[in-house]
């Protein structure tokens, strides 16, 4: 015996995950386009180390496995893992973020639906604060297929042939370094590309479209990506604006590193994330403006990460305070 | 009169947040028109068909009652009457099964039909002339109560704020359930008689406008309400077409399409200046007013899982199993509904009556409704607050009552919920949104109840010590007065005695009067008490007596000489006394 109501639209936690993933296509396409099959091996292992370590912990925790196995969700995490992970990694890299991910970021906070953090970002910070080496080599575009799955699965790191800084890396070096400004660090350097980075733009461009289908499917709200990059691009104009030789352009930081991938895939993880619409406007604008924050000053070229943890702790804050009015007490 | 076919496209409608599309499913049993169900052989009317008081039946086993005549009368005025569906003869007033998912019974007027079904005569009612309270009464009489479902009586509902007036009438003809085609029917078949109610209600109102609200997947009852309000000359009704989305049928989404205002939880509608009534209840209200005749059939929609789909005219306390028996059982059919798919209820059996409530009887099979999926957790998407109509956050309210935790889920506004179902039908994670809210709000009543009970009984409590503590207070005046006057007679005793008595001091402080009535008393006992050893005493004890008398003034003379002699004090009190023992 079940009650009213007795029609349920076709939806469900797995189609949902579906549809993300399907969304990250065109971005992952455009990465192996760019930067070769390295990334594909890394989401394999991703996506099995998650799996193991879902049904593992499912089994300890005494829940249908099937069930949840097949909802997608780890497999999601895995994938934004491997996406954010330098693809020419070792293979352990990407295996320990996913187990720290779904064990400790997700399983002992309560599984699916109850953890605070986002896992993958949680799995990312672990990482760069312990491999800050490792999670800083990023693959030098048209590497062979080859050389990547030695770097990947081989003993030995033959580095500095084939790694290159990302762009935000060189620039943060170069600007740093004191006696450079903008223009010459990015000048005939084979990392920037037209707007961003080489490669990347692409990407970029292809999690965009991803995102936008998404929003079109009603998974996401346009709140959190607008948000983020409205705030990133604000912050980053207002730097720009006051002295465009030591600090990018806005659209520099809008085509590099992982704010697209954070806009549109990672901020907008329902779980930790704000859900009033005026909660996710706040939500999304301080992880963009922390981004261009910590880009900027902070001690790692990239800031998604900690911009996104942070702003979680602050979810339950954001959400008491943005309160929508409900019906009939609204003020016009 | 160009002004009813044209409104509708020059109307500004508004919007109301989220809702849902089912498919509607009202092909079926919208293409036929109304049939009306041959008369059965047993009528069980329930006598409480209304929110309000439970009428009082006003016939017994045995009687014979004609088809109209009032069988149950209102019980005060938050109530209404109930009526004999058709002649015949009461064989019990009795508990029967109720078309409730509780699977409760209530009291029902059991009635065997005589197959004459002979009408009452007719009241002669002259509502044009009749003063409104006085219009009010009959229609309370005449059983009228709202058709849509919430069977809320309808003459409680026909009077304006007198401060502000009545700026608008809405009648509700969305039905925005899927399914239920009950209204769409009526209004394509009665239109004419359904105006006729509107313009009557809209006068008896004083209606500034009044707009008939009906979903645009309903053309052809569109079209036959516009034609009616045009050939009626009501150039002050507009028929206005609504975009269909469900719940706009909602009485409160509706207010909000046609008109923009917002009625709060818990507010009247009147105090905004509209009021909402449904399309049947139109037509009842007419019945009863130019016709005389009490509310004793509506249209019933029974479709889902049946053979013949359609639409019924079915007496009140018409067993529910005929009426599904002459649209033709089909194999499958796992449940009945009273009501659509998104709000209906499951019957606890086919032997409960059609009543005022009953819009649609809804056979529902695998096919049809799919068993829900295992539940999942929530995953916060906000699918459910995107969907929600009344602007609530679902999910938060979900997280709250699941956890038990009803304050919470009442300051997210729980009891704002319109339980429309919306929230469970977008899920993803197919959690029974709804199930948890009316088991939240449940316990909240649960809780109240207990509350209450445990107030009265502090009240009680809190009565009796005060009770304990005004008898105290009596007992405590009475006895003052007495000792008053009892110290005036000592005093006046004493005055004569010792004359120093100071009175006048005392007697304004009654505790200082009793305190010193008290130490009279003492006083006077004591000195009564004295010579009492020694009363009634034999010669030979007296005799006993006056010899230790002559000692005692012996020793004390003895004593005072050695202590004058020897210059320190002797205990002279004690010595006697010590002698005496």
């Amino acid at each position: 015996m079940y009650n009213a109501p007795y029609l349920r639209q076709n939806n469900s936690v797995s189609r949902v995950m579906l549809k993300v993933m399907l969304a990250l296509l065109p971005g992952l396409a455009a990465y192996v386009w760019q930067f070769g099959i390295g990334i594909l091996i890394q989401l394999l292992i991703a996506s099995v180390v998650a799996l193991v370590c879902e049904a593992a912990m499912l089994r300890v925790r005494n829940k249908p496995i099937s069930r949840y196995l097949l909802d997608g969700s780890a497999l999601v995490t895995a994938w934004l893992i491997a996406l954010s992970f330098p693809s020419i990694g070792p293979w352990w890299m990407v295996a320990l973020g996913t187990a720290i991910a779904i064990i400790v970021a997700k399983h002992l906070y309560g599984g699916l639906g109850q953890n605070v953090f986002n896992p993958a970002m949680v799995a990312y910070a672990v990482m760069i604060v312990s491999f800050p080496a490792l999670m800083s080599q990023w693959p030098a575009p048209h590497l062979s297929g080859a050389e990547q799955w030695q770097l990947i699965l081989g003993n030995e790191r033959v580095l500095d042939a084939i790694s290159s800084a990302t762009p935000l890396d060189a620039l943060r070096t170069g600007l740093h370094s004191g006696h450079g400004t903008v223009s010459t660090v990015t000048h005939g350097h084979a990392a920037f590309g037209w707007l961003g980075g080489q490669g990347w733009e692409w990407i970029i461009l292809g999690y965009a479209i991803g995102g936008l289908w998404l929003m079109q499917q009603r998974v996401i709200t346009w709140h959190i990506p607008c948000a983020l990059l409205a705030g990133a691009a604000a912050v980053a104009g207002l730097l720009w604006g006051i002295d465009s030789a030591h600090y990018a352009a806005p659209w520099f930081h809008l085509a590099s590193g992982g704010i697209m991938l954070g806009a549109f895939f990672i901020a907008t993880d329902p779980v930790s994330g704000a859900t009033t619409p005026r909660g996710k406007l706040i939500f999304g604008a301080a992880i963009g403006a922390l981004i261009v924050v910590i880009r900027t000053w902070g001690a790692y070229p990239d800031g998604v990460a900690f911009a996104v943890l942070l702003l979680n702790i602050c979810v339950p804050l954001i959400d008491m305070y943005t309160q929508p009015p409900v019906f009939g007490h609204k003020k016009d | 009169m160009g002004h009813t076919d044209r409104a509708p496209l020059l109307r500004k409608l508004f919007n109301f947040h989220g809702g849902v599309k089912p498919n509607a499913n009202k092909q079926q049993s919208a293409a036929q028109p109304i049939c009306t169900l041959p008369l059965s052989r047993e009528y069980v009317v329930p006598l409480h068909q209304s929110i309000g008081g439970t009428p009082q039946p006003l016939v017994v086993a045995g009687d014979r009652v004609l088809r109209g005549q009032r069988i149950g009368a209102a019980d005060g005025n938050v109530s209404s009457a109930v009526h004999a569906p058709t002649s015949g003869c009461v064989v019990a007033i009795e508990e029967r099964l109720m078309p409730h998912a509780s699977g409760l019974s209530a009291p029902c007027v059991v009635i065997e039909a005589d197959g004459l079904d002979e009408a009452a005569p007719r009241e002669n009612f002259d509502w044009r002339s009749a003063s409104p309270d006085a219009v009010r009464d009959y229609l309370r009489d005449a059983g009228v109560v709202g058709l849509g479902g919430a069977v809320f009586p309808s003459h409680l509902k026909l009077k304006a704020n007198n401060s502000i007036g009545l700026e608008t009438l809405i009648i509700n003809g969305a039905e925005c359930e899927p399914f239920i085609t009950c209204d769409d029917r009526l209004m394509q078949e009665k239109a004419r008689e359904v105006i006729e109610g509107v313009a009557l209600m809209a006068h008896l109102m004083q209606a500034k406008q009044t707009l008939i609200g009906i979903e645009d997947n309903k053309p052809d009852a569109i079209a036959a309400m516009q034609a009616a309000a045009q050939t009626a000359g009501q150039s002050n009704i507009s028929v206005v077409a609504i975009p269909t989305r469900y719940p706009a049928g909602g009485a409160k989404q509706l207010i909000r399409v046609l008109t923009g205002i917002e009625v709060p939880h818990g507010k009247r509608s009147t105090d905004y200046g509209v009021q909402c009534f449904n399309v049947g209840t139109a037509f009842a209200i007419r019945d009863a007013l130019e016709n005389g005749l009490s509310l004793t059939t509506r249209v019933v929609t029974v479709t889902g899982n049946v053979e013949r789909p359609g639409n019924y005219w079915v007496r009140i306390g018409t067993p529910m199993h005929e009426l599904v028996e002459h649209a033709g059982i089909k194999p499958g059919t796992e449940r009945w509904l009273m009501g659509g798919p998104m709000m209906g209820i499951p019957m606890p059996s086919l032997d409960v009556p059609v009543v005022k409530a009953t819009n649609c009887i809804l056979a529902g099979s695998a096919e049809l409704f799919a068993a829900p999926e295992p539940e999942m957790p929530c995953i916060r998407c906000g699918e459910c607050a995107q969907a929600c109509p009344a602007d609530l956050q679902p999910f938060e309210m979900y997280w709250h009552s699941r956890a038990r935790n009803f304050g919470k889920a009442q300051e997210y506004h729980l009891f704002d919920c319109i339980e429309c179902g919306c929230c469970s039908y977008v899920c993803p994670s197919h959690i029974p949104l709804v199930d948890y809210y009316r088991f939240a709000k449940s316990e909240i009543w649960a809780r109240e109840k207990d509350k209450t009970a445990a107030d009265q009984a502090r009240d009680r409590y809190e009565f009796r010590n005060y009770r304990i503590e005004r008898e105290k207070e009596e007992k405590a005046a009475r006895l003052a007065a007495k000792t008053a006057a009892g110290r005036a007679a000592i005093q006046a005793s004493q005055q004569t005695v010792t004359g120093d008595a100071a009175p006048s001091e005392t007697a304004d402080d009654p505790k200082k009067a009793m305190i010193a009535a008290a130490m009279q008393r003492a006083q006077a006992q004591k000195a009564a008490a004295q010579p009492q050893n020694t009363e009634h005493l034999t010669p030979a004890q007296q005799a006993e007596v006056n010899d230790a008398e002559a000692r005692r003034a012996r020793a004390r003379e003895l004593a005072d000489q050695d202590a004058q002699s020897i210059g320190k004090t002797s205990p002279s009190a004690d010595t006697p006394n010590k002698m005496a023992d």
